[in-house]
């Protein structure tokens, strides 16, 4: 759409290894002013990590992330802090601090770092939360209101300081299909509207395909293809099309290795479970 | 600060009474075979302000409090809150580590003096109804015996136990890794750590404080 505005994100040859095995193996793309960009691929290909060099929160082995034209891989938390200001994060969970009300949730960011008044910011939650449909649940605290609403808030949230940027880690996994519709009418109307631009990790191919206006897709730490909507649609790449089609049959290995899986979890898996059953499933 | 002091008073003051009355009989016991009952209240305020207030009162903010905060900012740290603070470009030290900090290091030297004055009327009641004592005796006799440095040796003492107890709670919570068995796991690190530290902490303070010069 807006292929050739300002360049938000270069990312240039990223590489992060854990232990011996390379998460994050050579990756390079840029994401441009207004675009959406919807990283896929299957749980334990990198999605996550990727996600976390782009923030800022873990330092690649080496390769350069570029926020704003701003190097964020060697940056000081302080220096990192600055460029947070001007994006948004909405967490799988949506990671709201439980100690605190919904409202107070979207109005965290504005009370530490801006200097309006207690009226302006209460505009400017019921406002937010209006957006992503929850209005009246202000006082309610997040262990009183379901997953998706969670993630709505971590949404509105999110977006309280009007970001240049947002990136999302699967927005829609969890919300029925009309919110999961609401939602990505909202990031369209966004990266039309305010010109502002959005990284989606994406597992929901409806979802991916109705906001994306550029996709990439990520295997065994790199990029197995990347195109507009369509040209992932037509790709003749047959693990794309097992992907997209979620076809059980095709050439994207279904198990990680024990190795694998363990460089994934934090916690080492049980020895009676790791060596029976090789599955992979999300951090919580 | 409500929950590491208001809190925490009543506990405080069952264990504070509870001690100040065992002191109060073992005193009487010993010093009863020597004829010198008129000393019951110098050992109890002596011992009360110098060593069983702070310990004592560390312990129960050890067990209450410190493993409170630890699993909570483990929680937290497992739920992605703190990562989620940082996106946000809140510094997770400021926000969270030190409004508990200060809370503990006011809130913990508080529930010592507040522990002190009920342990004291734990050896009172000990005294007045068991043993003849009358209470301007006994208040007299507790005033005389000490001086203000028992008080502040002690007072000092819980200053720096309350540093620890929160330095330890704070970062066993930070540090956790792997989901709820990891918010466990490090709780109780963080009040065998916290223990065992103010025990050793005690010791060489007092040693400094008393045995020294």
């Amino acid at each position: 759409m807006n292929a050739n505005g300002e360049t938000i994100i270069e990312v240039e040859h990223l590489v992060r290894r854990f232990g011996d095995r390379a998460v994050l193996d050579g990756i390079s793309f840029n994401v441009h002013r207004g675009e959406t960009l919807v990283i896929m691929g299957g749980s334990g290909c990198g999605k996550s990590t990727l996600l976390r060099h782009m923030i800022g929160s873990m330092k690649p082995t080496s390769g350069s992330v570029k926020l704003f034209g701003e190097e964020v891989t060697g940056m000081t938390e302080r220096e990192i802090e600055r460029v947070r200001l001007r994006f948004g994060m909405l967490f799988q969970s949506g990671a709201l601090l439980a100690s605190l009300t919904v409202g107070e949730n979207v109005a965290l960011p504005l009370v530490q770092h801006t200097d309006k008044s207690p009226d302006e910011i209460e505009q400017i939650v019921k406002q937010k939360l209006e957006m992503v449909g929850l209005t009246g649940f202000e006082d309610l605290k997040p262990d009183e209101i379901s997953g998706g609403m969670k993630k709505r808030v971590g949404l509105a949230r999110a977006l309280a300081l009007d970001p240049e940027l947002l990136f999302s880690d699967e927005p829609t996994s969890g919300l029925d299909p009309i919110m999961t519709a609401v939602v990505d009418e909202l990031t369209l109307n966004l990266t039309k509207g305010s010109h502002m631009t959005a990284v989606v990790v994406s597992h929901d191919m409806t979802s991916a395909f109705r906001i994306a206006t550029r996709m990439i897709m990520l295997g065994h730490g790199s990029i197995v293809a990347q195109g507009t909507p369509d040209e992932i649609r037509n790709s003749s790449n047959p693990e794309v099309q097992q992907f997209i089609h979620g076809k059980a049959d095709g050439p994207i290995p279904l198990n990680l290795s024990q190795e694998e899986h363990k460089d994934h979890q934090h916690v080492r898996p049980r020895p009676f479970f790791g060596a029976r059953f090789r599955f992979h499933h999300k951090h919580p | 600060m409500v929950f590491i002091g208001v809190r925490a008073a009543p506990m405080v003051a069952l264990t504070a009474f509870s001690v100040g009355v065992t002191l109060a009989m073992q005193a009487a016991h010993s010093l009863q075979s020597l004829g010198a009952e008129m000393y019951i209240p110098d050992l109890v305020m002596i011992t009360l302000l110098r060593e069983m207030g702070p310990v004592l009162i560390a312990v129960i903010v050890i067990g209450r409090s410190g493993s409170a905060v630890a699993a909570e900012l483990g929680t937290m740290k497992v739920s992605e809150e703190i990562e989620a603070l940082e996106v946000m470009a809140i510094n997770p030290v400021q926000y969270l580590v030190v409004p508990r900090f200060l809370a503990m290091l006011v809130m913990l030297p508080a529930l010592t003096i507040f522990g002190n004055y009920i342990g004291i009327l734990g050896g009172w009641a000990v005294c007045r109804f068991a043993l003849d004592f009358n209470t301007a005796g006994y208040v007299m006799r507790a005033l005389e015996s000490a001086d203000t440095w028992d008080l502040y040796s002690g007072m000092i003492k819980s200053v720096v136990f309350a540093w620890i107890v929160i330095t330890i709670a704070c970062n066993a919570g930070l540090n956790v890794e792997g989901g709820a068995e990891g918010v466990g796991q490090s709780t109780t690190a963080s009040v065998v750590q916290a223990l065992l530290a103010m025990l050793v902490t005690n010791a060489v303070l007092t040693g400094i404080f008393f045995f020294s010069a």
